[in-house]
């Protein structure tokens, strides 16, 4: 069982600058990842744009059949957005928790170039910690 | 995909049984638009109460939404995790196939999405905190088979100008505000 599909980092201009997938079926090459991510960056755009009120800063959820999609936008313009199964909670957390990772073990690293794809051991270690502590969380709840 | 259960076809009256409301209290920052496509991406209907923003002019904005809902059906179809086959970006849909999305929420509104199996979408945009839309958007969908398709003056394609559908519109979307 994995509560969480995948998870996709994109930077302001909305290139993929992080992407891992925890267990979803059929395979995403290199180049479908990059489509997918550039695509949602240019809906959350138009989102905005459609809003019938002030003050709309993009999609925070999309609901389909078989998945919910969580995105958080830094105020930076970093989005960070995971795909997992319809209805579990706490996602807005953990997106703030991987943020945080982000914050430390990216933006902190002198040898990490803004805007480039986030290639940090110390973030993918502590990503796969944080993940695996959702989905212990997940089976005490 | 499925999108009726059995009974809520074979159930339709000529004033079909509207499902309770969904009225949440936030009367004051309601905002609610409804947009009927048909599969060609012609706008049969735009019908809005209280909307305070127009960034847009009216034909502008429906390409935006048609567009809008065209990519992200491919969006999520393309993303469906539980597939193997997904088949590739891009690619025109016929309704029902792949994965689809029936709902999305950002900061101040939510927007529903249904399509019927003959390709008419119809979207509901609400206040973010309202309940789920999928019946409420079934209950509109028979009311527009009601009124205007079984309307002999009505020719398919064109803008909705039936006056009974509206008013029943109007009183069903009331009860959600």
């Amino acid at each position: 069982m994995a509560a969480i599909y995948s998870l996709f980092i994109i930077n302001k201009s909305g290139g993929l600058i992080f992407y891992k997938d925890y267990g979803s079926a059929g395979r995403m090459d290199t180049n479908d990842s990059l489509r997918l991510a550039s695509l949602w960056h240019s809906m959350h755009a138009i989102s905005q744009q459609l809003s019938p009120t002030t003050g709309c800063s993009g999609i925070e959820l999309l609901q389909a059949d078989t998945f919910d999609l969580h995105c958080f936008q830094s105020l930076t313009g970093t989005k960070f957005f995971v795909v997992c199964e319809p209805g579990t909670l706490h996602m807005e957390a953990l997106l703030k928790v991987i943020y945080e990772l982000y914050t430390d073990y990216v933006l902190k690293n002198p040898f990490y170039e803004m805007e480039m794809p986030i290639r940090c051991e110390l973030f993918d270690l502590n990503l796969s910690q944080a993940i695996q502590k959702d989905r212990v969380a997940l089976l005490g709840r | 995909m499925q999108f009726f259960s059995g009974s809520s076809v074979v159930d339709v009256s000529l004033s079909p049984t509207a499902p309770p409301g969904t009225a949440t209290g936030h009367a004051g920052n309601n905002a609610n638009v409804l947009y009927i496509f048909n599969r060609n991406g012609i706008c049969l209907l735009y019908r809005e109460w209280h909307r305070l923003l127009r960034t847009l002019d009216a034909s502008q904005d429906q390409k935006l939404m048609f567009g809008l809902l065209f990519s992200l059906r491919s969006f999520t179809a393309k993303m469906d995790p539980v597939s193997a086959d997904k088949g590739n970006l891009g690619v025109p849909l016929l309704p029902g196939q792949g994965c689809s999305f029936y709902s999305f929420r950002t900061n101040t509104y939510k927007l529903s999405f249904m399509e019927s199996p003959s390709g008419i979408k119809l979207i509901l945009i609400t206040h973010p905190k309202t309940g789920d839309h999928r019946e409420s958007l079934k209950h509109i969908y028979n009311l527009y088979v009601e009124y205007v398709v079984k309307n002999p003056l009505y020719v398919t394609g064109t803008p909705i100008k039936s006056e009974l559908f509206t008013t029943n519109l109007d009183q069903y979307v009331k009860t959600l505000i």
